[in-house]
């Protein structure tokens, strides 16, 4: 695998990367902070001797004009990648979200429309050399609209529901599309609050988001009981969700 | 409200934050902390607003040179991370203390020592170079010929003169990834002492187990160890498998370690160890870190929590004053099921760092009403001695026994003063012991 992680400093993206990196696929990171990236790049040099040298560059999420140019630098430095894996997102407690429509602007922007305009640069680069991979780490929170993140929620549903098209439209062109549906994980963006009851770790989660894209699967739920746990949520009738607070 | 604990599981208000960008993060922070291995209060908050931050998603090697082997790291590097990865490749650590869970900036601020201490002293005598958050939120690269003050209170000086970013030292080349290890059982105390003493010359690494519970000539009866990296001939062929590490699944009842069950589990740890002498090649994780095999084994404690009491005697105070302190220990009550043994060497360049030549014995002490009676009952005696606490261990020592053991303090004071004169760096233990304001 050549990949180009989005978010591959930090969190799940990090881990994901060191797992490629483990194994010998090659690696390129893109991120908004360049001291940042060239440190990580440089963790993973040390870390694996044997690998070339892991490159990196600029690319933020808020940014969309940054995508092709990004996209276009990991193209030359793996010379074609065939993986582009997306963990950057926005996290807001639905508090803080409620009490202020620019943070709900930013968030949902983020985490969908420049998400998904993300994805057609990727896609359509991916699609052109006869496909690969389409990985994009998408939440549990999207598969209900549920009081705790009904915002964060809904931005990561239509990053779910388009990924799922992706599957439908483009599998057969070659292109594995596959979305990532962590429950709770214990990251820097969760730090504040309460870990529930299976709770991930970053490693764990990469784990399977790397086992699930070399069986080329189109969905996962990580740590794997969260398949079960959100089957009940979603038949959960109307009455019922509108009395709990999960 | 949130707690934090230690490794002693007695918790303070407060909570921490983490992040990756930890050098961000210290920004205004007045206290950091890594894996909370530290047993007593010294990486907790002395105020519950106080803001605390980890180090642990901080763990990027920003430089490792095979050549030299010298390794440059962000603080919250953990030495199992550093283990799993260069002990493969033929390197390791040069100072381990006697768990991996502990990050780098941890092992600097401890200044650990370990089974080499008598060789290779503390692991602040092979650290290059810091890069430190100060109290007024400058960041500074130090060393011995840079601001020498700086760097060697920052060597186990507990956080307290800045906040630890990257800490650069030099690994150590290994033969194999096997220990050759030699143990003996040693009836008594006198043979235990002279044994630790006869054998430091011919081995790097030695420690001991010993009974602290029974008294008469059992007392100081145990377990004498020592290792050596094993040759490549000596090696097993093949690499030692990851250890199997079992979780403490319950909190146990507080009487399960009582002094009664210290007195079998001392007795049975000396007969289990059925020949008088056994040697042969051992894995690292048993060797360095046996209790990490029972992961939260602290829990075993029960819900009261302890602390462990960790000091040294001077070597010039002889064999008697060791002798006279497992007595005292005994006789205040403060049954351990585990005791350890080491002798030090001499103290090393950090300017609170815990060993001097002598002797260290480390015990558990559960927490009970009687605890600071215990404490003070033995800071007493260590005092008269000449040697001095742990501050990693400690959540008990007073203020004044701690200046009265502590001679060098005026030197760490003044480096205070200069780095941060406000105190703003601080913790639960800082408060207690240097009179911080909560």
């Amino acid at each position: 695998m050549k990949a180009v992680v989005l978010g591959g400093t930090a969190g799940i993206g990090r881990a994901v990367a060191q797992r490629l990196a483990t194994r010998g696929d090659r690696v390129f990171l893109l991120g908004r902070n360049a001291d940042d990236l060239e440190r990580s790049a440089a963790d993973l040099t040390a870390r694996h001797p044997h690998q070339e040298r892991a490159g990196w560059a600029l690319c933020d999420l808020d940014d969309p004009v940054s995508f092709g140019a990004a996209l276009d630098a990991a193209d030359r430095a793996l010379a074609q990648f065939d993986a582009v894996i997306v963990t950057a997102a926005m996290f807001a407690t639905q508090d803080a979200l409620e009490s202020d429509p620019e943070l709900t602007r930013r968030l949902t922007t983020t985490n969908f429309a420049n998400t998904v305009t993300f994805c057609e640069h990727a896609r359509t680069r991916l699609l052109a050399r006869g496909g690969g991979w389409l990985t994009v780490v998408s939440s549990v929170a999207g598969d209900r609209g549920r009081k705790p993140v009904g915002i964060y929620g809904a931005s990561k549903a239509g990053v779910s529901a388009y990924l799922e098209a992706l599957d439908h439209k483009y599998r057969a062109s070659g292109l594995w599309a596959l979305c990532v549906k962590p429950g709770f994980v214990k990251t820097a963006m969760t730090a504040g609050l309460k870990p529930p009851p299976f709770a991930g770790e970053p490693d764990g989660v990469a784990r399977d988001i790397v086992h699930a894209m070399d069986r080329k699967r189109p969905l996962i739920y990580t740590p794997g009981i969260w398949r079960l746990v959100m089957l009940v949520i979603k038949h959960l009738p109307r009455v019922v969700m509108r009395k709990i607070e999960f | 409200m949130d707690t934090l604990t230690g490794w002693g599981r007695l918790p303070e208000l407060g909570r921490e934050q983490v992040d990756e960008h930890f050098e961000s993060l210290t920004q205004g922070a007045v206290l950091s902390r890594g894996l909370g291995r530290s047993y007593g209060d010294s990486s907790l908050p002395a105020n519950p607003a106080d803001k605390v931050v980890n180090s642990r998603l901080a763990n990027r090697i920003i430089s490792f040179d095979s050549d030299t082997g010298v390794l440059r790291a962000e603080a919250g590097l953990s030495l199992v991370e550093l283990v799993d990865l260069l002990l493969p490749r033929g390197w390791f650590p040069p100072v381990v203390p006697g768990t991996k869970f502990v990050t780098l900036g941890g092992m600097v601020a401890s200044d650990v020592h370990g089974k080499n201490h008598h060789r290779q002293g503390c692991f602040g005598a092979h650290v290059r170079a810091l890069r430190l958050r100060l109290a007024d939120d400058r960041i500074i690269e130090c060393s011995s010929d840079s601001d020498a003050d700086l760097f060697f209170g920052s060597i186990g000086g507990m956080g307290l003169l800045g906040h630890i970013l990257e800490v650069e030292f030099t690994m150590v080349r290994v033969p194999s990834q096997w220990i050759w290890m030699a143990s003996v059982r040693v009836p008594d105390l006198d043979a235990f002492l002279a044994g630790l003493v006869r054998t430091a010359p011919k081995w790097p690494m030695t420690m001991g187990w010993i009974d602290c519970v029974h008294r008469g000539r059992a007392m100081g009866r145990g377990v004498l160890m020592a290792g050596r990296w094993a040759t490549l001939e000596e090696a097993r062929p093949q690499a030692p498998t990851p250890p199997r590490q079992t979780v403490m699944p319950v909190e146990l009842p507080n009487w399960v370690l009582s002094g009664a069950t210290s007195g079998l589990f001392n007795a049975a740890y000396y007969w289990s160890h059925v020949r008088r002498s056994v040697t042969g090649t051992i894995a690292p994780d048993p060797f360095f870190f046996p209790l990490d095999a029972i992961l939260e084994w602290n829990k075993a404690y029960g819900s009261r929590g302890f602390t462990q009491y960790q000091c040294v005697v001077p070597r010039a105070s002889g064999p008697a004053a060791v002798r006279e302190f497992m007595e005292r220990l005994t006789k205040l009550g403060a049954a351990s099921p585990l005791c350890v043994i080491k002798d030090c060497g001499p103290q090393g360049m950090g300017t609170l760092s815990f060993p001097l030549e002598g002797t260290s014995i480390a015990v558990d002490i559960p927490v009970s009403a009687e605890i600071q009676r215990i404490v003070d009952g033995l800071n007493e005696f260590i005092i008269a001695t000449g040697g001095r606490i742990y501050l990693t261990k400690d959540r008990f020592t007073t203020a004044e026994h701690f200046r009265a053991m502590e001679p060098r303090l005026e030197r760490f004071e003044q480096a205070r003063a200069k780095w941060d004169p406000a105190r703003r760096l601080r913790s639960a233990q800082s408060r207690r012991l240097f009179g911080d304001k909560a």
